[in-house]
Parts: C-alpha cells; structure tokens; sequence
C-alpha cells in the first residue's frame, strides 16, 4: 500500500465524562473510498468531527500527509485540505445558495473546483442560487452541502449520512455524481445507513459499534452475516 | 412650527444615537455578546480624539485618522485577549467582564485627564448652521446625520456584500461550522470588533464636538444605544437608524413640553415600543 494519507493511532473521543471512541486505529490510503457503518450512536459523526477538528486530540492521534494535526482547530484542519459534508446538512441559513458555496471556498486552496463546476454538478442549484437555503428541498441542500465542501479543494472530503432522509431519486443523484468527484484522486470517507449503497462504492468498509471498531475489511470480503454480526453485536 | 423644528432637531439627534447604536448592534450581531463598556468606549475615543487634537493641533475630523485606526486595535486585541475567552453558552461572563471593563476604564480616564468636562474644539464648525424652509439645522448635527447614514451603508454593504461579511454571518449561525469553512472564529470576533470600535471613534469624536463630556458619561451613551438598537429590533442596520431617529425625536419632542421631560420621554418611548412590538420595529428577517 502506499503512504496513508489518513491515521488515526488509539483515536479516543470524549463528551464529558462520557467516552464517545475507544483507541480506534485506522488507515486510509489516497484515492481510496471507504464508508463507515455502524448502529446510531455507534460514533460514527464523533469519528468525523474529530477528524475535522471540531473535537480536540492528542497531537499524534490522527496523522494526515505525514503530519500530526490530533491538536490542530477545525479552521487549520480545512486548510491542510480536510472538508466535512456535516450531518444534517447544516447550511448557514443567514446566507444565500451561492454565499454558502462561495463560504466554502474561503479556505482559499487552488484546486479544480469553483462555483462553475459545482452548478455543472447540480444545475438545480444554479436556478435556486440567490435564494435562502433554507428555503431549498432537503436533497437540494445536501447538494449545497456537498458543494461547500468541494469549494476547498479538498484531498479528503468526509460525508457524514450522506443519503439520510433524502428522497430516493436524489440519493441516486447524488450517488450518481460521487465518481466523478472522487476520480480527481480526491480520497473520501463516507458514513451511510444503507449497506448496500455504502458497500457499492467504497473498497473498503469498517463498522463501529459502541466506539469501537468492530469490524473491518475489503468490501468484497466482508460478509452479509460479518455485517450484520458487527452492527448489531450479535454472534451470527 | 416650533414643533417641526423639535422634530427635525430630534431627526438629527438620533444619527448620533445610531451611531451609539451600530457598534453594539454589530457585535451582538456576529458574537451575542452584549458589551456594557460600550459607551465607556465611546468616551474613551472622545478622550483619545482630544489628545490628538492638543498634541498634534488637528481639527477633532482629521483626529479621527489617528484615533479610528487607534480604537479599531484597541478592539481586536481586546476580543482576542480578553472577551474571546469570556465567550461560550454562559450569557453572564461577558457581561460580568464587560461590565469590569466599563468600570477600569472610567477610572483611567478619570485618573488621566480628571472630571472636569471638556469639549473637542470644533471651530466654525460648531456654531454654523443652515435655514431650510425658516428651519435652522446646526452644520454638526446635519453633518453628524450625514455621517450615520454613510456609516450604516457601509456596514451594511460589509455585511451583506463583502467575503467579510459572509464570514461574520456565517459565525454568527454557526460557529463550528463556519470553523470548517477555515474561519478562525477568535480572528473573526476580533476583526468585528475592530470595526465596531472603529465605529465608536467616529460615534466619540462627533459626541465631543457636539457636547462636553466627562468619565462618568459612558453609562448614558451606553443606554441610549441599547434603547436604539432594541427600537430598531435586533440584527438589523438600519433599523438601527430608526431606533436611533425615534429615540432623538422623542427626546427633543418631551424637551418641548418640559426640559426636564427629555430623557424620561426617550425611555418612555423605549419601553412602549417594547410592550407593543418586544422583537423591536423592524426585527431581522433570514436573508
Ligand atoms: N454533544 C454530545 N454530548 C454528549 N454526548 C454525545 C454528544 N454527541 C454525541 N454523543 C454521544 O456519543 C455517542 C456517539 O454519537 P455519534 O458520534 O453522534 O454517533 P453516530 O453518528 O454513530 O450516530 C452517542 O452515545 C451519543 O449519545
Ligand atoms: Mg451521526
């Protein structure tokens, strides 16, 4: 394998006196896809905002390019080229469409994204860009949402239920549009409640269960009955 | 006729409220952060402004080159040093630490330049007036009025037009989120702050020409922008402005009645505008 873009070495995440993860150790590799599983509260948009910088590590608990950024804010983490397709969407309701996409490119990383190519993306978007967004559809802002976060450029772009609560048509739009964002070489990592959706495009998987790593794999090693074992803690 | 006249008056008395006004109301705005020295600030600047004047024999306006740029550090080291740390889901910190800040700074400008009033030397400036239609409006107060209105267009056009502003709007709705988008939200508190302050010199400097003023006078100014900012209803510039209009009028017009009527009918129409419409006239509507 070549050097990981992503580790993450004994990652713990705490709420207080509650542990949300438990040592988790993983490794990602650039221009890979994996998705993320796991049961609700299993830790999996804990997993993310740690990542992202939104929850505060050790230094050295999550490595990313060769550098330790476990300590690092949120607003340095997105620099270095880290975007987060936040569950819930979460659109800033005070600005326009096109001001929450343009929001996103402020991290201000050269790259080939730009307003432009994200209206191509999701033309719909370009119709509705003056207007608030909170006035858009849950699929159109999960649009928005994703295109914020290609406005940075970035190299490892984590969607965090990507699919969640959206109508079936637009989870196949969306699911339609993922390859062509990540063949730039753009390596992602995706939290998804449908199984099958999570496993038809990523190449490796790994489930959570009570924050910690309960199962991992290649996606076409892992087995229904692993799956379901590791989800729901069961013996299959 | 006279009545007219005290309405115009008041008009031009309540720019220099909402010039009060906006650097609370920005502040509020982007941080929820309600700052009890704001119009200790606002002397602050008035007392800086006479200190340029006498070292450097500028007129107060030209003063205002040395003492905006002056205020606007003073504001952004303060938010990062001191009123970013006071910031969280508590509402009482800030307040608790402004209020401690309100106090240090009366008694600095009490120590430094004593409680005798004093006035920033205006000059001609001060007495010449113009006569509308047999009114006469005072060249300060319709130049003061003039420079509110600039001063609320240009925030306004910060806010609403700029990458700045976007950036305040986004922190303002959600602050880790706005984090993922690379805004250091400490950087971004303390460049709002520096506008505000920014706004408080001008508010200062065109205060000390109109009125003399002394280190005890922070905490009227302070009110009189909390009653324009709550008018106008929360978030929104230039709402502001009519808060700080209807404020103005109300005083000049109770001043009419009885002069000692003038600040009572201020608060007066404070709190009917807070019984009848509690979010303020023109409260924020969502983008
Ligand atoms: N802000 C929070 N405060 C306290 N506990 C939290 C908070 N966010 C999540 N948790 C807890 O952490 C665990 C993991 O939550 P989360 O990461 O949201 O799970 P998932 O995304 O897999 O559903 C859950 O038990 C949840 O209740
Ligand atoms: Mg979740």
């Amino acid at each position: 394998m070549s050097d990981p873009m992503l580790t993450l070495t004994a990652l713990d995440a705490h709420y207080g006196d509650f542990q949300a993860l438990y040592g988790l150790d993983l490794s990602i590799a650039a221009g890979e896809v994996v998705a993320i599983i796991g049961a609700n509260g299993a830790g999996k948009t804990t997993l993310m905002r740690s990542i992202s910088g939104l929850l505060s590590n050790r230094p050295d608990a999550i490595s990313y390019q060769g550098q330790d950024i476990g300590a690092l804010r949120a607003d340095q983490v997105a620099k270095l080229g880290i975007a987060l397709v936040p569950e819930g969407r979460q659109l800033f309701p005070s600005l326009s469409v096109e001001e929450n996409l343009m929001i996103g490119g402020k991290v201000g990383r050269p790259g080939p994204w730009s307003l432009r190519k994200v209206y191509d993306l999701f033309p719909i978007l370009e119709e509705r860009k003056a207007q608030a967004s909170t006035s858009l559809s849950g699929g159109q802002q999960q649009m928005v949402a994703i295109g914020r976060a290609l406005m940075a450029n970035p190299e490892l772009i984590l969607f965090d239920e990507i699919s969640l609560g959206l109508a079936p048509v637009i989870i196949r739009q969306i699911y339609d549009a993922l390859p062509g964002i990540v063949s730039d070489g753009m390596t992602a990592m995706i939290v998804e409640q449908d199984i099958t959706k999570a496993l038809s495009v990523s190449s490796r998987v790994f489930c959570l269960m009570e924050g910690r790593i309960a199962l991992q794999g290649r996606t076409e090693d892992v087995t229904h009955a692993q799956i379901t074992a590791a989800y729901f803690g069961v013996d299959a | 006729m006279d009545w007219i006249n005290a309405l115009v008056q008041g008009m031009l008395l309540g720019g220099l409220y909402a010039l009060f006004a906006a650097g609370l109301s920005l502040i509020f705005g982007v941080m929820r952060l309600v700052n009890i020295a704001h119009g200790d600030l606002i002397i602050l600047a008035a007392y800086l402004g006479l200190s340029t004047t006498v070292l450097l024999g500028l007129h107060p306006f030209l003063a205002l080159l040395i003492v905006m740029p002056l205020m606007a550090g003073i504001g952004y080291v303060l938010q990062r040093g001191i009123l970013n740390q006071t910031l969280g889901p508590d509402i009482l910190p800030p307040l608790l630490v402004t209020f401690g800040l309100s106090v240090i700074i009366q008694n600095a400008l009490l120590e430094t330049y004593t409680a005798d009033p004093r006035k920033l030397p205006g000059g001609v400036i001060e007495t010449a007036s113009v006569d509308v239609g047999g009114i006469t409006m005072g060249v300060l107060p319709l130049l003061t009025f003039a420079i509110a209105i600039a001063v609320i267009a240009g925030l306004q056009f910060i806010f609403y037009r700029t990458s700045l502003g976007r950036g305040f709007r986004a922190v303002s709705d959600n602050q880790d989120i706005a984090q993922l988008m690379g805004l250091n939200k400490a950087h971004v508190f303390g460049v709002a702050m520096a506008l505000a302050l920014a706004v408080v010199a001008v508010a200062g400097i065109l205060l000390g020409m109109r009125t003399s003023f002394d280190p005890a006078i922070g905490g009227g100014r302070l009110i009189f922008g909390f009653e324009a900012v709550i008018i106008g209803g929360l978030g929104n510039l230039w709402g502001t402005l009519a808060g700080g209009i209807i404020l103005g009028v109300a005083q000049t017009l109770g001043a009419k009645i009885d002069p000692g009527f003038q600040l009572l009918a201020g608060h007066i129409a404070f709190l009917v505008v807070l019984a009848v419409r509690p979010n303020g006239l023109f409260p924020r509507v969502e983008h």
